[in-house]
């Protein structure tokens, strides 16, 4: 491990047991009342969410120009965490939606774009997981297609009128309001870190070790 | 050289099809299964559930596509053939385009059968009076379909419990498709026809085509190399 990640864990642990405290000390929102505080961890999620599918996308991209197995890695360890991050979203956002729209579950672009991109990575990690040998680039195959599908996910489900919240909320929330929510997304933010690096390198010594026993039977 | 490559795939593939015609039964049965169960399950007393002859229609078209794209590259798996495909000289996108027509026209001669089952079935005589319109999105919905199907099936050939994984990995990717179909076709059994949102329909649809053909052709060279 890096020299960095202890003392890095340390510090979001100890953040994370804070966010309770900064969230509860946060400005009452009058519309939603009691609530609107899972947003402090909805959006964060959200976010990690969308970092994990694109730092996927990416590294899949480029497993596929150049065969490079650290990006395979990398895109498989982004894929992890990006299921994980949505699985948050995605529980989180209806126990909101219950309270502010009154319905769990809306058909809108954000929720149903979340949906289907989530159960694209579900659909990653179980070709990784069933495919058997050579599953690597069938996956990168897969990233590539789920991203490039995202634009016309959303276009497609554009159709439904949304009710989701725009993305513009977040800058016009009050500045008493943007710094826990600002803490949550920063704490958020080590946590993704810390468990990519934790991954990826343990992905690493599987390969390490993989190439031990390859050599062994030589 | 390379429409020739093609042309030789799609022509080879129909021929065993004619001869043999076990995708086209075999898919051409298991979607008018799957049309009859949803009858069963959807109409009562004769009276079908508002639109369901436009879901239905592309319910059963993706079942059965799915059935099809398995079969046709099993076939292909079980005499070695891709592998002789594949070390063919001559352009790996060929090879999937070739493989692409024919799924596509398999599906059409089946959507040929499906088409008034479902009308007749489901109480939509509006689906046959716009045959241009439905002709349309029918091709670039099916067309969007077998263009991320054909190449998940070529690559899952060598997987473990490929039979599984198609359709798991398949449907999350062709929801768009899927909306947009469904909607397009929708819009054909309404008394008056709203060609704007048809057309919109059909846009993204033909844009989906597009981009996801484009990006097949780019990924099947990598993705089929050992």
């Amino acid at each position: 491990m890096p020299k960095w990640f202890q003392p890095a864990a340390i510090v979001c642990a100890l953040m994370f047991a804070a966010t309770p405290i900064v969230i509860a000390n946060a400005p009452f929102e009058s519309t939603m009342g009691l609530v609107f505080k899972i947003f402090f961890y909805h959006m964060p999620s959200a976010w990690m969410f969308l970092l994990g599918g694109i730092l996927c996308g990416i590294a899949s991209l480029r497993y596929l120009i150049n065969g490079a197995a650290r990006h395979d890695r990398t895109a498989f360890a982004a894929a992890e965490l990006t299921v994980l991050f949505g699985l948050l979203t995605l529980v989180t956002g209806p126990l909101w939606a219950r309270k502010a729209w009154g319905t769990w579950w809306v058909w809108d672009v954000r929720v149903t774009a979340s949906l289907v991109s989530w159960m694209i990575a579900v659909a990653y990690l179980i070709l990784r997981r069933y495919g058997g040998p050579g599953s690597e680039k069938l996956a990168a195959g897969l990233a590539l297609f789920g991203m490039a599908n995202v634009p016309f996910i959303y276009v497609s489900v554009n159709y439904w009128r949304t009710i989701h919240p725009a993305t513009s909320v977040v800058p016009t929330l009050p500045v008493s309001m943007g710094g826990p929510l600002w803490f949550c997304v920063a704490s958020f933010l080590m946590l993704f870190i810390l468990l990519f690096t934790m991954r990826v390198r343990l992905e690493e010594q599987r390969a390490r070790l993989d190439a031990v026993y390859l050599s062994l039977d030589e | 050289m390379f429409a020739r490559a093609m042309w030789l795939i799609l022509r080879k593939d129909l021929t065993v099809e004619v001869r043999s015609g076990e995708v086209a039964y075999t898919t051409l049965f298991f979607a008018v299964s799957c049309v009859l169960i949803f009858a069963f399950a959807l109409v009562r007393d004769g009276r079908a559930p508002e639109d369901g002859a436009a879901g239905l229609l592309w319910i059963a078209i993706a079942f059965a596509g799915t059935l099809a794209l398995g079969r046709t590259f099993e076939r292909e798996r079980q005499s070695e053939t891709l592998r002789a495909l594949l070390m063919a000289p001559t352009a790996r996108p060929a090879v999937y385009l070739g493989k692409l027509l024919g799924i596509v026209a398999l599906l059409a001669g089946v959507e040929v059968i499906l088409v008034p089952l479902v009308a007749l079935l489901f109480n939509a005589n509006a689906l046959l009076e716009h045959p241009a319109w439905l002709a349309a999105i029918l091709i670039a919905g099916t067309v969007g379909f077998a263009a991320v199907g054909t190449l998940f099936a070529a690559m899952l050939i060598r997987a473990r419990s490929r039979d599984v994984l198609l359709p798991v990995l398949l449907y999350p990717v062709i929801v768009p498709v899927m909306i947009a179909a469904v909607r397009g076709t929708a819009v054909l059994l309404q008394p008056e026809v709203d060609t704007q949102v048809a057309w919109f329909w059909l846009a993204l649809l033909a844009t989906f085509d597009v981009v996801f053909v484009t990006l097949a052709l780019w990924t099947f060279e990598p993705v089929m190399t050992d």
